[in-house]
C-alpha cells in the first residue's frame, strides 16, 4: 500500500474528502477520487450518485464546500474558474452532446484547437499548415473526414458525441473527463467508441461515466462505483459488480 | 467547394453591399448638389438628411446585431449608446453656437444662462474642440460598455436578466438626463446648431457631406464587423451564442469576448449617434427611452440578425415605412409596428436576409449530403476551400 | 367634488342634530333671552358685553341668535322692541324667534330695525358661539368644539372651556377639552404654575399639532417657563423624528404595495413560465380602463352603486384581461415557449397594439375614474397621517398575494402548474393537459395585472401610457426578488419601496429612482438570480 502522500505526489487528479451540498442536499460526500497519469477510469453510480456533480468540481463549474482537488498534485482546481481549468488540460464532454452546430465540422475542431485563446489571437489567428494537418489528424481519429464541410446540425447523434470527443482532443488535454459517451448510440457505435476512448487513453488519461454495462466491460478498466456522493467501491469489473453494497445500491438484485 | 462558394458569396454581398453604400455616399449628395431644383432628378435636402437618418439609424442596427446575432447578447439599451455619442457630438455643437445664442454668453450655451450656471460644468471643457469631442464620442459609450459589461459578464448575467438590466440602464440615463441639474439641457436637450468645423449645419453642402460620411462610416463599420465575424474570433463569438458552456470548457475567456464586442458595438452606436445628431438638428433625453432600443432590435430583426447585410436592409425598411405611416396614418404605425414585431417573431425569425441565406445553405447542404454518399468528399479538397476562404 | 358633497352632508347632519335636540334641553344658567332683547338698545361696546354674558348663561340655544347677529340677520321689531332673527322671505322678512326658533310670522322691512355688527363683534361672537357649543347636548358637536378651541385659541373662552370640562362625562371629548384648556391657558394670564401644567399637557398631544402650538408661544412666554418649553419642544421634536421615520416607512410599504401589484402577475408569467411579458403593463392599464368603464355605467344607471364600483370592476377587470392574456397566449405566445428573447418582442408588439387601441377607443388624455367614499380621506396615527386609498391599497395587495399563494400551493390547477413548469414532458404524459394549463396560467397573470389596474386606476392617471409607467419597475422587483419564487416578489417588491422612499428626501425623486436603478443592476451582478434565488444543479442546467 502506498501512502497518501506518494498517492498524491503520482497523481494527475486528487480529490480529498470533497463535499457539496445544494440547499440541505448533499450532492458529494467526503469524496476521494484518485486519477494516475494515462489511465482509463470508469465511474459508474445510480442517478443522483454525484457523477455529474464530482465533473463539474474538477472543472470549475461547482466549488466544493470543503475538500482538496489537486491537478498535478500543485494546482489547486477550487481556485480555477472553467477557463483555466480548461487551459491546463482538463477536456470535458458533457452528458448531451454539445458541439456548435451552426458551424462546419472543420471549424468546430479549428476553435478546439490548442491555441491562442485571447481576443487578438483569435482574431488575427490564420490556419497555418500544422494547424490543418492537426485538424486532419483528428478528423481521421474520429471518422468524420467525409462530413468535415458540413454543418455539425447535420450530423448523426453519434456523430455529434465523436465530433465532441474530436473537440477535446483538439484541445491535447492530459485529463479528459467523458459524460455518457454511448447514450443514445447504436450497438455498432458503442462498440466503436470504446475503441476510440481506449485509442486516447493510450497518451492521456481518460474519466469515462457511463451506465452501460457492456461498454464499460468492452473498455476492460478499474472501475469505481459512486453512491450518494461518495464511493462504494473500486476495482476491476468483475470485482465492483460482485460486491454487495454496489448490487444493493446500483445493479439490484 | 460548394461551402467555398458560399463563403465566397457571402465575401461577395459584402463587397457589394460596401460599393452600394460608396456609390450612394456619391451619387445622391451629387444629385442634390448638382441638379437644378426642377430636375427629375434633384434629391431635395430633406428627403438626402431623412436618408442620412436612416443610414445613421442602419450603423445602429448593424452595431446591434453584433452583439445579438453574433454573441446572442440581446441588449435593450444600445439606444443609451447611440445618445451618447449624440450627446458628445451635441456638446461639441453647442459650444460651437458661441455668442451667437439668444443671451449671447460667449462660453454658457443659452440652457445653461437660463439654468443659471455660473460657470461650464468640468465635463464640458475641450467639448468645443473637434478631435476631443470626437474622442468622446467613441471613449464615453465605450466606457460605459466597458464598466456595465465588466460587471454582467464577469458575474455571468445572461440571457434574458441582461436584458432587462440593460433596459433598466437606459431607463436610468433617461431619468437622469431629463434633470436639468445634469448640465446636458433638461428635457429640452441640445439643439439651435450653427456650425460643424466652421460649415452652417444648415447649409446643402454641408447636409450632403453628412450624408456621404454616414454612407462611408457605415461601409467602413460593415468591413470591420464583418472581418470580425469571419475571424477565428467571430466564429468563438457565434460558438457563444449557440453553447457558451461548451466555449468556456474550451479554455475561452466568454467574459472577455463579450466585453471586446460589447464594447466595439457600444462604439458604433456612438458614431451612428455622433452622425445623427447634426442631420436631425437636436438631441434629447428621449434618445434614451427604452422604447427606442427595442425598435432597434425589430429593424435588426427584420433584417435579419447574424447577417450584417440584413439589419442595414431592416433598418431603412422599418424607418421608411414609419415615415411613410406617420405622415399618411398616423393612427395606424403603432399598430404597424406592433403586428411587426408579432410577424416577425412568429413568422420570420431569421429575418428576411437570414430566410433567403438559410434556404441557400439548405441546398447546399443537401448537395454536399449527396457528394459524401458518393464518398468524393476528401480532406484535401476541404481544407483547400477553407483556406480559400479564410 | 366629491369630498365637497360630503363636506355639506357633514356640516348638514351636525346642524341637524343641533337644532333638533337644542329646544328640548333645559339649561340651569340664566335665562339668555333678556340679554338678547337687550341687545336691541346696546351701542358696539354694551353689545360685546352682553355678548359676553350670553356666552356665560351656557345655553346653546342662544347660538343661532348669535349667529344670525354675525351674519347681520337680527332684528328689532320697532312695534315692541323685540328682538327676532329675519330671514329674506317672499315679501318682506320672515321672524324667527331667538331662542325657542319658532315662526313669528312675516314682517315688512319697514317695521323692523337692524341691529348693526362690526368685525369686532363678530370676532366675539365667533369666540362665543364656538365656546356655547362645548356645552352642546350633542357629543360630536362638542367634540368639534373642543378641536375648534384646540386650533384657534382665545383666553376669553378659558372660563367656558373650564365650566364645559367640569361637566363633561364622555372620555374621549374630556381629554380634548383638557388639551383645548392647556392651549387657552398658555396665551391667559393665568398663573406660571398653571401655564407649566399646560405646557406639559400640550406635550402628551404630541405630533406637530403640539409642536406648532408650543413654537408659537415661545416668544411671548414667560422667561420662567422658557426652560420647561424648551425641553418639551426637544422632547417633541425627536418624537416627530421617530414619527417621521414611520410616515417614511408607511410611504415606502405604500409603494412597494404598489409594485408588488404590478409585478405579482408578471411573477407568475415570467417567474414561472418564463414568458417575458412586455404586454403587462398594458394589461395593468386595460384593468383600470375597465374599472373606468364600470364607473361610467354606474354613474349614468345606478349612481347609488358609487360606492360599491371597485368591487364590481374587480370581477369585470380579471374577466377582461383575463380573456386578452388568454387571446395572446393562444395567437402569440404559445408558439415561443422556451423562446424568452422571442416572447420579449413579440409581446412588445402586442403593447404598442393595445395601447394604440385604447387611444383610438377612448383618445390619449387622462380618464376620471372617481374615488368612493372609503377609498379617500385620512385618518391619524400617532404623529402621521394615514391615507385610506394607500391603506386600502397595501391590504389588497396583500390579499391578492396571498390568494395566489394558496392557490398556487393547495388547489389540484396550483399542482399541475407547478408540475408543467418542472417537467413539460412528464406532466403532459401524466395526463395534464399542458397546453391548457399554459394558456390558463398566462391568463392568470393576466387577470391578476388587470385587478392590479383596478387598485392602480385610483392612486394613478389613467391614460394610455399607464402600463409604461409600471413595466421596468415590476421587471426590477421580480428580477430583483428571485425568479420564480413569490415571497421573493413581496420582499423584493417592500424593500425597493422602503428604500425609494428613504432616499427620496435626501436626494430627491429622480435621483432617487436613478440610484434605486444603479444599485438593482449592481445586486444582480452579486446575485444573478436575485434575493431568494433556488440552488442546485437544476437551475444551472
Amino acid at each position: 500500500m502506498n501512502t497518501i502522500a506518494e498517492t498524491r505526489a503520482k497523481s494527475l487528479l486528487y480529490l480529498e474528502d470533497v463535499s457539496v451540498s445544494f440547499d440541505g442536499f448533499k450532492a458529494l460526500n467526503a469524496l476521494s477520487f484518485v486519477v494516475e497519469p494515462g489511465e482509463l477510469r470508469a465511474i459508474i453510480g445510480p442517478n443522483g450518485a454525484g457523477k455529474t456533480t464530482m465533473m463539474d468540481i474538477i472543472t470549475g463549474k461547482t466549488r466544493p464546500d470543503t475538500g482538496k482537488v489537486l491537478f498535478e498534485d500543485t494546482i489547486d482546481l477550487t481556485k480555477k474558474d472553467e477557463a483555466d481549468i480548461a487551459q491546463l488540460g482538463i477536456g470535458r464532454k458533457f452528458q448531451k452532446p454539445t458541439v456548435f452546430e451552426s458551424h462546419t465540422v472543420w471549424d468546430n475542431l479549428e476553435l478546439a484547437l490548442n491555441r491562442d485563446r485571447g481576443v487578438f489571437g483569435t482574431l488575427f489567428y490564420r490556419l497555418t499548415p500544422e494547424d490543418k494537418a492537426r485538424i486532419e489528424e483528428i478528423l481521421n481519429t474520429v471518422r468524420l473526414t467525409h462530413r468535415a464541410r458540413e454543418y455539425a446540425a447535420n450530423l448523426s447523434h453519434g456523430q455529434k458525441q465523436w465530433l465532441e470527443i474530436g473537440m477535446l482532443l483538439a484541445q491535447e488535454p492530459k485529463l479528459l473527463l467523458v459524460d455518457e459517451p454511448v447514450a443514445g448510440m447504436t450497438d455498432a457505435e458503442t462498440v466503436e467508441t470504446a475503441i476510440l476512448l481506449r485509442e486516447i487513453a493510450r497518451t492521456r488519461s481518460v474519466v469515462v461515466v457511463e451506465h452501460d454495462m457492456g461498454f464499460i466491460r468492452d473498455l476492460g478498466v478499474k472501475v469505481t462505483c459512486l453512491a450518494e456522493g461518495s464511493v462504494l467501491a473500486e476495482g476491476s469489473i468483475d470485482f465492483v459488480s460482485s460486491d454487495p453494497k454496489v448490487i444493493e445500491n446500483y445493479l439490484g438484485r | 467547394m460548394i461551402s467555398g462558394f458560399i463563403f465566397r458569396a457571402l465575401e461577395g454581398k459584402i463587397i457589394v453591399a460596401i460599393a452600394v453604400l460608396l456609390g450612394i455616399a456619391v451619387l445622391v449628395p451629387a444629385l442634390n448638389l448638382m441638379t437644378a431644383p426642377d430636375s427629375a432628378l434633384h434629391i431635395p435636402t430633406y428627403v438626402m438628411s431623412l436618408f442620412g437618418k436612416y443610414l445613421c439609424y442602419a450603423l445602429l442596427a448593424l452595431a446591434l446585431d453584433l452583439v445579438w446575432g453574433y454573441c446572442g447578447i440581446l441588449s435593450l439599451g444600445h439606444g443609451a449608446f447611440f445618445a451618447l455619442g449624440g450627446y458628445a457630438m451635441g456638446m461639441y455643437l453647442m459650444r460651437q453656437i458661441g455668442p451667437r445664442g439668444v443671451y449671447g454668453n460667449p462660453v454658457l450655451p443659452d440652457f445653461m444662462v437660463f439654468l443659471n450656471y455660473k460657470e461650464l460644468p468640468w465635463f464640458w471643457y475641450g467639448m468645443d474642440w473637434f478631435v476631443v469631442a470626437m474622442a468622446m464620442v467613441l471613449l464615453v459609450p465605450g466606457l460605459l460598455a466597458f464598466v456595465f459589461g465588466w460587471f454582467a459578464f464577469r458575474s455571468r448575467v445572461n440571457g434574458v436578466y441582461l436584458s432587462i438590466i440593460t433596459q433598466a440602464m437606459t431607463y436610468a440615463l433617461m431619468l437622469a438626463f431629463f434633470r436639468n441639474d445634469m448640465g446636458f439641457g433638461g428635457n429640452n436637450g441640445l439643439t439651435d446648431f450653427k456650425d460643424i468645423l466652421g460649415f452652417q449645419v444648415q447649409a446643402d453642402g454641408t447636409r450632403a457631406v453628412l450624408f456621404a460620411l454616414s454612407a462611408v462610416v457605415l461601409a467602413l463599420c460593415l468591413l470591420i464587423s464583418s472581418a470580425i465575424v469571419r475571424s477565428k474570433f467571430g466564429k468563438v463569438l457565434v460558438g457563444v451564442r449557440d453553447a457558451e458552456s461548451r466555449v468556456r470548457f474550451l479554455g475561452f475567456r466568454v467574459e472577455n469576448i463579450k466585453l471586446f464586442t460589447f464594447v466595439v458595438s457600444a462604439m458604433m452606436a456612438g458614431i451612428a449617434g455622433a452622425l445623427f445628431v447634426p442631420q436631425v438638428g437636436i438631441i434629447n433625453p428621449g434618445e434614451f427611452a427604452p422604447a427606442n432600443s427595442i425598435e432597434i432590435v425589430v429593424w435588426t430583426a427584420v433584417g435579419g440578425r447574424g447577417t450584417l447585410i440584413g439589419p442595414i436592409i431592416g433598418a431603412v425598411l422599418v424607418n421608411a415605412g414609419k415615415s411613410f405611416f406617420t405622415g399618411a396614418f398616423p393612427e395606424f404605425w403603432l399598430y404597424a409596428l406592433g403586428s411587426l414585431f408579432i410577424f416577425v417573431t412568429r413568422f420570420l425569425p431569421r429575418g428576411i436576409v437570414g430566410t433567403v441565406q438559410h434556404g441557400f445553405k439548405a441546398r447546399d447542404a443537401m448537395r454536399a449530403a449527396a457528394d459524401a454518399e458518393k464518398g468524393r468528399g476528401d480532406i484535401g479538397t476541404v481544407a483547400q476551400t477553407v483556406q480559400a476562404a479564410e | 367634488m366629491q369630498d365637497n358633497k360630503l363636506l355639506r352632508a357633514f356640516w348638514l347632519i351636525l346642524i341637524l342634530s343641533f337644532s333638533v335636540s337644542a329646544p328640548c334641553f333645559a339649561q340651569s344658567g340664566a335665562d339668555p333671552k333678556p340679554l338678547i332683547d337687550a341687545l336691541a338698545k346696546a351701542d358696539f361696546s354694551e353689545a360685546e358685553r352682553l355678548i359676553g354674558e350670553i356666552a356665560l348663561t351656557g345655553d346653546v340655544r342662544a347660538v343661532p341668535a348669535l349667529e344670525a347677529f354675525s351674519e347681520g340677520d337680527l332684528y328689532v321689531r320697532k312695534a315692541d322692541g323685540l328682538v327676532f332673527i329675519g330671514k329674506a322671505g317672499d315679501d318682506g322678512l320672515e321672524l324667527i324667534e331667538p331662542i325657542t326658533g319658532v315662526s313669528a310670522g312675516p314682517a315688512p322691512k319697514s317695521a323692523l330695525t337692524k341691529i348693526k355688527i362690526n368685525n369686532n363683534l363678530r370676532r366675539v361672537i365667533s369666540s362665543a358661539a364656538g365656546g356655547l357649543t362645548l356645552l352642546s347636548p350633542d357629543r360630536s358637536v362638542r367634540l368639534s368644539a373642543a378641536n375648534a378651541v384646540l386650533s384657534s385659541p382665545s383666553a376669553e373662552n378659558l372660563d367656558l372651556v373650564e365650566t364645559a370640562l367640569a361637566k363633561e362625562t364622555d372620555p374621549e371629548v374630556k381629554a380634548r377639552m383638557t388639551e383645548a384648556r392647556a392651549v387657552s391657558v398658555l396665551s391667559s394670564d393665568r398663573s406660571v404654575d398653571d401655564k407649566r401644567d399646560a405646557i406639559r399637557t400640550i406635550k402628551t398631544i404630541g405630533g406637530n399639532d403640539a409642536l406648532s402650538i408650543l413654537s408659537a408661544v415661545s416668544g411671548s412666554i414667560d422667561a420662567s417657563l422658557k426652560g420647561d418649553l424648551d425641553a418639551a419642544l426637544a422632547a417633541l421634536q425627536s418624537k416627530q423624528k421617530l414619527w417621521d421615520m414611520a410616515q417614511n416607512v408607511w410611504y415606502g410599504l405604500s409603494l412597494g404595495s404598489v409594485l408588488l401589484l404590478a409585478a405579482i402577475g408578471l411573477a407568475i408569467t415570467f417567474g414561472v413560465m418564463g414568458i417575458i411579458n412586455m404586454a403587462h403593463g398594458e394589461m395593468v392599464m386595460l384593468g383600470a380602463y375597465s374599472t373606468f368603464m364600470v364607473q361610467d355605467l354606474i354613474r349614468d344607471h345606478a349612481p347609488g352603486l358609487f360606492d360599491w364600483s371597485l368591487t364590481i370592476a374587480l370581477p369585470v377587470a380579471f374577466l377582461v384581461t383575463g380573456a386578452v392574456g388568454l387571446v395572446i397566449e393562444r395567437a402569440v405566445i404559445r408558439f415561443l415557449y422556451g423562446r424568452p428573447l422571442e416572447t420579449l418582442l413579440a409581446t412588445w408588439g402586442v403593447s404598442l397594439i393595445l395601447q394604440q387601441t385604447i387611444r383610438s377607443i377612448f383618445g390619449p388624455t387622462n380618464q376620471e375614474v372617481g374615488n368612493p367614499s372609503w377609498m379617500s380621506g385620512s385618518f391619524p396615527v400617532g404623529g402621521m397621517t394615514i391615507t385610506w386609498n394607500r391603506m386600502w391599497i397595501i391590504v389588497f395587495s396583500l390579499t391578492i398575494f396571498f390568494t395566489l399563494l394558496v392557490v398556487m400551493k393547495k388547489s389540484a390547477y396550483g399542482l399541475s402548474m407547478r408540475a408543467v413548469t418542472q417537467n413539460r414532458r412528464m406532466a403532459s404524459s401524466m395526463g395534464i393537459r399542458t397546453p391548457w394549463v399554459d394558456a390558463l396560467t398566462f391568463a392568470l397573470g393576466s387577470g391578476i395585472a388587470g385587478i392590479a389596474g383596478v387598485a392602480l386606476s385610483q392612486i394613478d392617471n389613467v391614460s394610455p401610457n399607464l402600463g409604461q409607467s409600471y413595466i421596468i419597475d415590476s421587471f426590477m422587483v421580480v428580477v430583483f426578488g428571485g425568479v420564480g419564487n413569490l415571497w421573493g416578489t413581496l420582499v423584493g417588491a417592500l424593500s425597493l419601496g422602503v428604500l425609494n422612499k428613504f432616499l427620496e428626501p435626501s436626494v430627491g425623486a429622480v435621483l432617487g429612482k436613478i440610484l434605486v436603478l444603479v444599485l438593482i443592476i449592481l445586486f444582480i451582478q452579486k446575485r444573478p438570480r436575485g434575493l431568494f434565488a433556488l440552488k442546485g444543479r437544476a437551475v444551472e442546467a
